[in-house]
């Protein structure tokens, strides 16, 4: 009898293309997401080498971190983001990679379209030039976020070069309180192993309160991964991917769906698989958890005070704790639904799916923003905004005071106009919490979809749980 | 990509755990479409402190740098080992690094090498008492000494990126030499159970 296999080992297995002592493995890629910003001196590298995409059929291309979410049709005021879209249209159209641009309903963040369009699938290995690149890994493909060297291999190869990882179990039973969401679980997790627990690992995430989550849950939680360090994360395949996946554009069909079956059923992790390491804990335990720091490990629950760095238990995160609430703008003790907020942001490859939408609208409905607040919604692609829209959730946003905005990566990252002014708090459902990450001196908490919505009509942070 | 064999220099000593990229090189300037150009917004935001290490005229064109642990965590943007690279920077020593930052750095022949805390203590602060002491990084050796002065560290590295380094091997040539096991791995498996974009 074989030896018994992790998922992670199962993929890495079957798409190795040579192995051999004192080298890396060379990977075979399935899928290549593109975007313009880490792309356009890949595709000037193959051009410089006079070489072709080798498989174009497995590459597809959308514009997203620069992208206005608001006068799309007006001139774009950085003439710089003008330049780097029109280099990546230029370059799909010359090496022949299909695109979403912008006058294409299905544009938007290419970690919420590879799902949506049904292009990322159980058992594929996924690469991105994008760190967020773990999110695939709820579909249960192995996904990495690379560079722009590597978007060049890849391109050019269908291949990486990549030494095996070791594998991390992370095992969260127990049912989750109401108003405890995917967010809180991967923050929970990222606070308990830290910011690099995760480094040289991929991790498996396991137990009932992970196969409870929907798949857009586990698109959060797998989003969230590269913050604890880890190269990748993932999801065993279940019926809850396979519903998720039934009927999309690129999904298989027919009898192709249930050869398809065949082969993700045989993906999970063999009973006896052993991984590197492992972490369990108390998903009933979990609270609605809000960052008060500069790493997203650095999270409190929304019950508790800003923490006394004077508590950390090295002199180094000591240190890092004294400079992250100096920049914060925060004392030690201060209760945490007690901050008050100058803008809230909904939307980024974490949560802007139609799930966290319609969360954050119920929270939002009826409601009214606080006259200290400016929050917006910004969907994660047209589709999603199209399907909100036929909800009615625009109206809803609209109603209580957000913007509705257009897809893209938006505020997340600041490389559009939608950015933070120095100072200004922001509770935002995006991924990363780092000094300037949202515009310079802007202060970033990270928060769930309803915890978000919730700050915004409040004007500060509210415990979700008693929220009525 | 430029070979790596010994560099010998200055160093700077920037003690901060978890320097992620964004701080290396914040988004707003990712939108260069060439690879050159980034040195000057490497650490934007906190070269505004004037008492920021690299606002040291005596640590300016230092081709070290002497770092904390999980270095390069965040984004993988190769942009900030390109803003490393403008800065004059060939060599980063840490008690860590994230993985991506890792990767990219390699490919771009900026060389990383990982110590013991305790080790760059030492290297930390003899940059700090003396801006100007040299420290020489030899990968055929994987040694690190300090100068006059009798500190010598071993380092271990991948023997393959040793090599790539050393030669200025770039990846995608490598890989294309293996083009016949790249074709029969394609043509070995169904084509028809992956998703085509193109369909």
């Amino acid at each position: 009898m074989p030896a018994p296999k992790t998922i992670t080992e199962k993929i890495w297995d079957s798409h190795l293309v040579h192995r051999e002592e004192g080298a890396p493995d060379l990977l075979y890629i399935d899928l290549h997401l593109v975007h313009e910003v880490t792309s356009a001196q890949a595709f000037e590298g193959l051009r410089t080498a006079g070489r072709k995409i080798r498989r174009p059929d497995l590459t597809v291309a959308t514009a997203d971190h620069n992208v206005p979410t608001a006068d799309r049709d007006r001139p774009w005021p950085d003439p710089l983001s003008v330049r780097q879209v029109e280099a990546l249209r230029t370059n799909v159209e010359l090496f022949g990679v299909p695109y979403f641009g912008l006058d294409d309903v299905r544009q938007g963040i290419v970690h919420v379209i590879g799902p949506e369009q049904g292009l990322t699938q159980p058992g594929m290995t996924v690469v991105c030039g994008d760190s967020h690149t773990s999110t695939h890994g709820a579909c249960g493909a192995l996904s990495f976020g690379i560079g722009t060297s590597e978007v060049e291999h890849v391109l050019a190869t269908q291949t990486l070069p990549q030494a095996p990882p070791k594998t991390m179990s992370i095992e969260v039973n127990g049912k989750l309180a109401h108003g405890v969401t995917a967010k809180d679980v991967i923050l929970a997790i990222i606070r308990e192993i830290g910011v690099s627990g995760g480094v040289g690992h991929v991790i498996e995430y396991r137990g009932d309160t992970i196969r409870s989550l929907s798949m857009e849950g586990r698109l959060t939680v797998c989003n969230m991964t590269i913050e604890g360090g880890a190269r990748a994360g993932i999801v065993a395949p279940d019926d809850t991917t396979f519903s998720y996946l039934e009927g999309r554009p690129h999904a298989p069909s027919g009898v192709d769906w249930e050869r398809a079956l065949d082969r993700w059923r045989a993906l999970p992790s063999d009973d006896g698989a052993s991984f590197d390491s492992g972490v369990s804990l108390d998903g009933a335990a979990i609270k609605p958890a809000v960052t008060w720091g500069t790493t997203p490990a650095q999270s409190v629950a929304v019950t508790d005070r800003v923490p006394d760095p004077a508590t950390a238990a090295t002199a180094q995160a000591q240190e890092l704790a004294e400079r992250s609430l100096g920049y914060m703008g925060l004392r030690p003790g201060t209760p945490i639904q007690e901050i008050n907020l100058d803008r809230v942001f909904i939307g980024s490859c974490t949560n802007s799916r139609i799930e966290d939408l319609r969360a954050a609208a119920d929270i939002a409905r009826g409601r009214q923003v606080a006259s200290t607040v400016s929050a917006m919604v910004v969907p994660g692609s047209g589709l999603v905004k199209q399907q909100a829209e036929q909800e009615g959730l625009d109206e809803v946003f609209r109603a209580a005071g957000f913007e509705w905005r257009d897809a893209g990566c938006s505020m997340c990252l600041g490389m559009n106009p939608d950015v933070l002014l120095p100072e200004e708090r922001c509770a935002s459902t995006s991924n990363r919490n780092f000094e300037g990450r949202q515009g310079p001196g802007g202060r970033t908490h990270l928060v769930s979809p309803e915890m978000a919505a919730a700050a915004a009509i409040a004007g500060h942070f509210v415990d979700i749980r008693t929220w009525s | 990509m430029e070979k790596f064999t010994v560099v010998t220099g200055r160093s700077i000593p920037l003690n901060r755990a978890d320097v992620d990229t964004d701080q290396i090189i914040p988004a707003k300037h990712l939108k260069r479409i060439e690879r050159t150009g980034f040195g000057q917004f490497a650490f934007e935001s906190w070269r505004e402190d004037p008492d920021f290490v690299l606002n040291n005229p005596a640590y300016e064109g230092a081709p070290i740098l002497l770092a904390g642990p999980n270095f390069g965590c965040g984004s993988s943007r190769e942009h900030a080992p390109w803003a490393l690279e403008g800065l004059g920077i060939r060599a980063i020593i840490a008690p860590s690094f994230a993985d991506i930052f890792r990767n990219n750095c390699a490919k771009i022949g900026l060389l990383t090498v990982t110590l013991g805390q305790w080790d760059i203590d030492r290297l930390i602060a003899r940059a700090e008492e003396t801006p100007s002491a040299e420290v020489t990084v030899d990968l055929e050796n994987q040694t690190i000494t300090g100068g006059s002065s009798s500190l010598i560290f071993h380092f271990d590295v991948d023997p393959f990126e040793k090599s790539c380094l050393m030669n200025g091997f770039d990846a995608v040539t490598l890989t294309l030499l293996r083009e016949e096991q790249i074709r029969e791995f394609e043509e070995s498996r169904d084509d028809a159970a992956y998703p085509a974009t193109t369909a």
